[in-house]
C-alpha cells in the first residue's frame, strides 16, 4: 500500500515536475490495469457441459468451473448420515461424476438440471462446493388436485391443525 | 378504463416533457423569461401526470383487473394485499414506471426549490432533467409498456416472484434504491446546466450539487444495506454479498458518487479538481443507467434474453447519448473547467483525498471489469463465463484496506501543509491502537494478513474520527464554559457538514470491521437430525430439532422446522426455519431463521425434509457480529443526514 506521507515526488507543484507526476500516475494506472486483468483471466469460472469438459481433459482440472447438464437417474447415492452426495450429471453424450459434501436442494432428484460449482480432479470427480437445481421462473398454471411429491404430507399439515 | 387513464397519463406526460424542453430552449436562447416558467410549469403538471399514472396502476393491482398487461403478469387473488401492493416494482414494466415516477419528482423538487435563482442554471438543468424523464416516458409508451391490453381477460394471474413476496424488506429496500438510483440525475443535470450556461466556473453549483449528491448517496447507502440484509434474511445461504451482478450495479455509483462528495470539497476549499469533478458526476449518472440496463435488460443473466426484447437497445442510445453530450459539453468548456489552485504539500488533506479518489476509483474500475467480462467475453470469444468473488475479494480488500486507513489520516490533517511536530501528535495515539489491535489479534491466532491490517486501520480510524469530536467538544468547553453534551450538540450544529462527515466515516469503519469480523470468524455446521435429537455446533452451543409442521396459506404451503437453541444442555432460545412452496412456482423458496445479538448471529436454513416429518436437515451458521453492518449503515445515513441538513433557511 502507497503511504501518501512518502509521495512527495508526485504530487509537487512546481510546472516541471507535473509531466513527472502525470507519467507516474500513467504507469501506476497501466499496472494496476494489468493487474486486474491478469486477476480475472485466474478467476474466469467456465461454465460448461459434461461433453465440454471432458474434452478439456486436463487442461480443466483443478479450474473453478460451473457444471450444468442433468443428475442421471438411478446413479443417486446420498448418505443422508454423512453428509455426503455422489451422482453422475449428463448432457447425453457423456457423464461425469459429481461428489460433494452437504445437503441436495430440496428439489433435487434424478432427472432433474442441474448445475453445480466446484473442479474436475485429476481423479476424474467433479468435487463440488455448491450444488443448484436449476429453476425455471416461468409461470405455470396449478393443476386442480395436483399432488407435488416434494411438498408436505397434509398429514402433517393436518396435525398441526392449520 | 383504469387502463385508458393510465396509458393517457404518460403520454401526456410525453408531450409535455417535450413542449417544455422546447420551451426552456427557445427561451434561454431568446431571452423570454415567460417561456422558461412555462417550462418550469410543464415540469409540475409531469409529476402530477405521472402520479395518477402510479396510482391507477397500483389501483388496478390491488383491483386484480387482469386486462391489463402487467396486472396479469405480477398480480393474483391469492397475494396478500401488502405484496400485491409493492409488486408495482417487482417487475420490468412496474419499476420503470415508478422509476419515471420518482424521476418527475425529483424534478419537480429540485425545480421549485430553486426556481428563483439568477441565472440559466436552474432551466438548463431543467432541460436536462426533462430529457431524462422523456426517456423513461417512451420507455413506458414502448418496449417497457405495462398498460397493454390482455384479451381475452384472464381470471386469475401467477402472482409476483416468490422471492419478492417473502420479505418486509422488498417494501424498504427497492425504493430506497430507486430514490438513490434515480437522485443520482440530479448532480448530472446540474452539471449538464452549468456547462450549458457557462456557470462551470463558478463554485455556486458545485455547493448546491454536492447537497443533491448527499442525499442520493445516503438512500443509496441505505438501500445498499437493505439489499445485503434482504440477501441474508432470504436467500438462505448465510451471506449478504456475492459480487452478483445487480449488487455490483448499485455499488459502481455508489463509489464514484462517495469520491465525488470528497473531491467536491477539495474544488469548494482550493479550486482544484473542477475538470475531475464533473467527469465523476457524470460517471455516476451513466453507471446508473448502465447498472439498470444489466438489470432491466436480463443480459447478464442470460444474453439470449437480449433477442426476446428491444429495451436493451433504448438504454444504450441513451447512454451514448449522455455520454457524446457530455464530453461535447466538457470539451467546450475546457477554460472553465482548469485548475485555480494547486498542491502546496504532500502531508495535507487535499492530497489524502486525491489518494481517496484514486483508490475508489481504482475500486470502480474492478467492479466494472468484473461485471463487464463476461458479456465481453461472450461476445467476441463465445465463451460462457463469470468472473468468481476470488476476483473481486483479491482486488478490493487491499483497496478497502487502504482506504480505511485513509478515513483516518484525512480529518487529523489541515489544510494546505503541516508540521511534523503536528504529525507527530496526531498519530501516536491511533498508530499505538493500531499496533496494539494487530498484537491481540496474533495472541488471539489470527494469521489473515489482510483481516489484521483492516481490524487495526478500522481501529485506527474510529480513533482518528472520534478524536475530532474530543477535540472540539474540549475546545468549546474552555471557550464557552458549557457542559459536554451542550458543547457537543452545539459543536456538531456549527460545523453539520464536517462533524457528519465523520459520523458517515464511523458507520463505514463499524460496516467494514463488522463483515472483515463475519467473514474471518464465521462457522457453519450441517446435519440431518429426526425430532428429538441434537447437533452440537460450536463451544457450549447445541441445536435440538423439536418438531416438524406444515401450514396452508391461500398462496403457498409452508413447511417449518422448530429448533431449539441450547447453551450448556439449556434451552436459550426456539428458531422456525422456513420451506415455503408457492403455487406458481416449483422451486421452494427459503425463510431461514436468525437470532440476533450483539456479538453476532446464530441462522438456521432448513435445507431438506422426509415428507413424513421424520428427518429434517439444518445448515447452522454462526455469524458473528453480522448485526453491526445494519446499524453501521443506519449511522452513514445519519452522517448524511447531519451532514446534508440546511444550515439555516436561505431567504431569496
Amino acid at each position: 500500500m502507497t503511504d501518501p506521507m512518502n509521495s512527495e515526488s508526485s504530487y509537487r507543484p512546481s510546472p516541471s515536475r507535473k509531466p513527472m507526476a502525470i507519467a507516474a500516475i500513467a504507469v501506476l494506472v497501466v499496472a494496476f490495469g494489468y493487474l486486474a486483468y491478469g486477476g480475472v483471466e485466474e478467476n474466469l469460472v467456465y461454465f460448461l457441459t459434461p461433453n465440454e469438459l471432458v474434452a478439456k481433459g486436463a487442461k480443466a482440472v483443478d479450474r473453478p468451473v460451473r457444471l450444468g447438464g442433468q443428475v442421471v437417474p438411478g446413479s443417486v447415492q446420498w448418505n443422508a448420515d454423512a453428509l455426503d452426495l455422489r451422482f453422475r450429471v449428463t448432457d447425453g453424450s457423456r457423464e461425469v461424476v459429481v461428489h460433494s459434501s452437504g445437503a441436495p436442494p430440496q428439489m433435487f432428484r434424478a432427472g432433474i438440471g442441474v448445475v453445480v460449482e466446484g473442479k474436475y480432479t485429476r481423479a476424474g470427480v467433479f468435487e463440488s462446493h455448491s450444488l443448484m437445481v436449476k429453476h425455471s421462473n416461468e409461470y405455470r398454471a396449478p393443476v386442480a388436485g395436483e399432488n407435488h411429491p416434494d411438498r408436505l404430507d397434509k398429514t402433517l399439515i393436518r396435525s398441526s391443525g392449520a | 378504463m383504469i387502463r385508458i387513464l393510465g396509458l393517457a397519463a404518460v403520454w401526456v406526460a410525453l408531450g409535455m416533457s417535450v413542449a417544455g424542453i422546447i420551451a426552456a430552449i427557445w427561451g434561454l436562447t431568446r431571452q423570454r423569461a415567460p417561456l422558461v416558467a412555462s417550462a418550469f410549469q410543464t415540469v409540475y403538471v409531469n409529476f402530477a401526470l405521472l402520479t395518477i399514472a402510479v396510482v391507477a396502476m397500483v389501483y388496478a393491482l390491488v383491483t386484480h383487473d387482469f386486462s391489463i398487461g402487467y396486472v396479469a403478469q405480477v398480480g393474483s387473488r391469492n397475494t396478500p394485499t401488502f405484496y400485491t401492493v409493492i409488486s408495482l416494482w417487482g417487475a420490468l414494466e412496474g419499476s420503470i414506471l415508478f422509476w419515471g415516477w420518482v424521476m418527475a419528482m425529483y424534478s419537480a423538487v429540485v425545480v421549485w426549490t430553486n426556481r428563483h435563482r439568477e441565472g440559466g442554471l436552474v432551466p438548463w438543468a431543467s432541460v436536462a432533467l426533462l430529457t431524462i424523464c422523456l426517456f423513461f416516458y417512451i420507455l413506458l409508451v414502448g418496449p417497457a409498456n405495462p398498460w397493454h391490453l390482455v384479451f381475452p381477460t384472464p381470471a386469475d394471474g401467477p402472482g409476483p416472484n416468490p422471492l419478492l413476496q417473502n420479505h418486509i424488506l422488498m417494501a424498504i429496500h427497492p425504493p430506497l434504491l430507486y430514490l438513490g438510483y434515480v437522485g443520482m440525475a440530479v448532480p448530472f443535470a446540474f452539471a449538464v446546466g452549468a456547462l450549458l450556461a457557462g456557470e462551470i466556473h463558478s463554485d455556486d453549483w458545485i455547493k448546491l450539487t454536492r447537497r443533491w449528491t448527499l442525499s442520493a448517496w445516503a438512500f443509496l447507502s441505505l438501500a445498499i444495506i437493505a439489499g445485503m440484509w434482504w440477501s441474508y434474511e432470504v436467500l438462505g445461504w448465510g451471506g449478504y454479498w456475492a459480487w452478483d451482478p445487480v449488487e455490483n450495479a448499485s455499488f459502481m455509483p455508489w463509489l464514484t458518487a462517495t469520491a465525488f462528495l470528497h473531491s467536491a470539497m477539495v474544488q469548494e476549499r482550493r479550486g482544484m479538481l473542477k475538470l475531475w469533478n464533473v467527469n465523476l458526476i457524470v460517471s455516476t449518472f451513466l453507471l446508473t443507467i448502465l447498472g439498470t440496463f444489466l438489470t432491466r435488460s436480463g443480459i447478464v443473466s442470460s444474453v439470449h434474453a437480449f433477442t426476446t426484447g428491444t429495451i436493451g437497445y433504448y438504454f444504450l442510445a441513451f447512454i451514448a447519448l449522455a455520454l457524446v453530450v457530455s464530453l461535447v459539453l466538457v470539451a467546450g468548456n475546457s477554460e472553465g473547467l482548469r485548475s485555480e489552485g494547486h498542491l502546496d504539500a504532500a502531508a495535507s488533506r487535499e492530497t489524502v483525498f486525491l489518494f481517496n479518489n484514486l483508490f475508489l476509483t481504482g475500486f470502480t474500475f474492478v467492479v466494472v471489469l468484473g461485471t463487464l467480462f463476461p458479456l465481453v467475453a461472450e461476445a467476441f470469444k463465445g465463451v460462457k463465463v463469470t468472473v468468481g468473488a476470488p476476483f473481486f475479494n483479491k482486488m478490493t480488500i487491499p483497496i478497502c484496506v487502504a482506504l480505511l486507513f485513509l478515513m483516518g489520516v484525512g480529518p487529523s490533517l489541515p489544510w494546505k501543509a503541516t508540521s511534523r511536530e503536528h504529525l507527530r501528535k496526531m498519530f501516536i495515539l491511533p498508530a499505538a491502537v493500531a499496533i496494539g489491535i494487530v498484537v491481540l489479534a496474533l495472541v488471539l491466532g489470527m494469521r489473515d494478513v489482510y483481516g489484521m491490517l483492516a481490524f487495526a486501520f478500522a481501529g485506527f480510524a474510529i480513533v482518528c474520527n472520534t478524536r475530532e469530536y474530543v477535540i472540539g467538544v474540549q475546545a468549546r468547553r474552555r471557550a464557552h464554559g458549557e457542559m459536554i453534551p451542550v458543547a457537543f450538540v452545539r459543536l456538531v450544529a456549527a460545523n453539520r457538514r464536517r462533524y457528519g462527515g465523520y459520523l458517515a466515516h464511523m458507520g463505514i469503519i463499524t460496516v467494514a470491521a463488522a463483515i472483515t469480523a463475519s467473514s474471518s470468524f464465521r462457522f457453519e455446521r450441517e446435519a440431518t437430525l429426526k425430532p428429538g435429537q441434537s447437533m452440537p455446533v460450536k463451544g457450549d452451543l447445541s441445536v435440538r430439532l423439536k418438531t416438524m409442521w406444515g401450514k396452508d396459506e391461500p398462496q403457498r404451503e409452508v413447511v417449518g422446522a422448530d429448533v431449539e437453541i441450547l447453551r450448556g444442555g439449556k434451552v436459550v432460545g426456539l428458531l422456525d426455519p422456513r420451506m415455503n412452496f408457492y403455487r406458481s412456482q416449483d422451486q421452494p423458496v427459503p425463510t431461514p431463521a436468525v437470532r440476533s445479538r450483539p456479538t453476532g448471529d446464530v441462522y438456521i436454513n432448513l435445507m431438506a425434509y422426509t415428507p413424513d416429518g421424520q428427518s429434517a436437515t439444518l445448515r447452522v451458521i454462526i455469524e458473528p457480529f453480522v448485526p453491526w453492518i445494519w446499524f453501521g449503515g443506519l449511522v452513514v445515513a445519519l452522517g448524511a443526514v447531519v451532514s446534508a441538513w440546511p444550515a439555516r433557511r436561505r431567504t431569496v
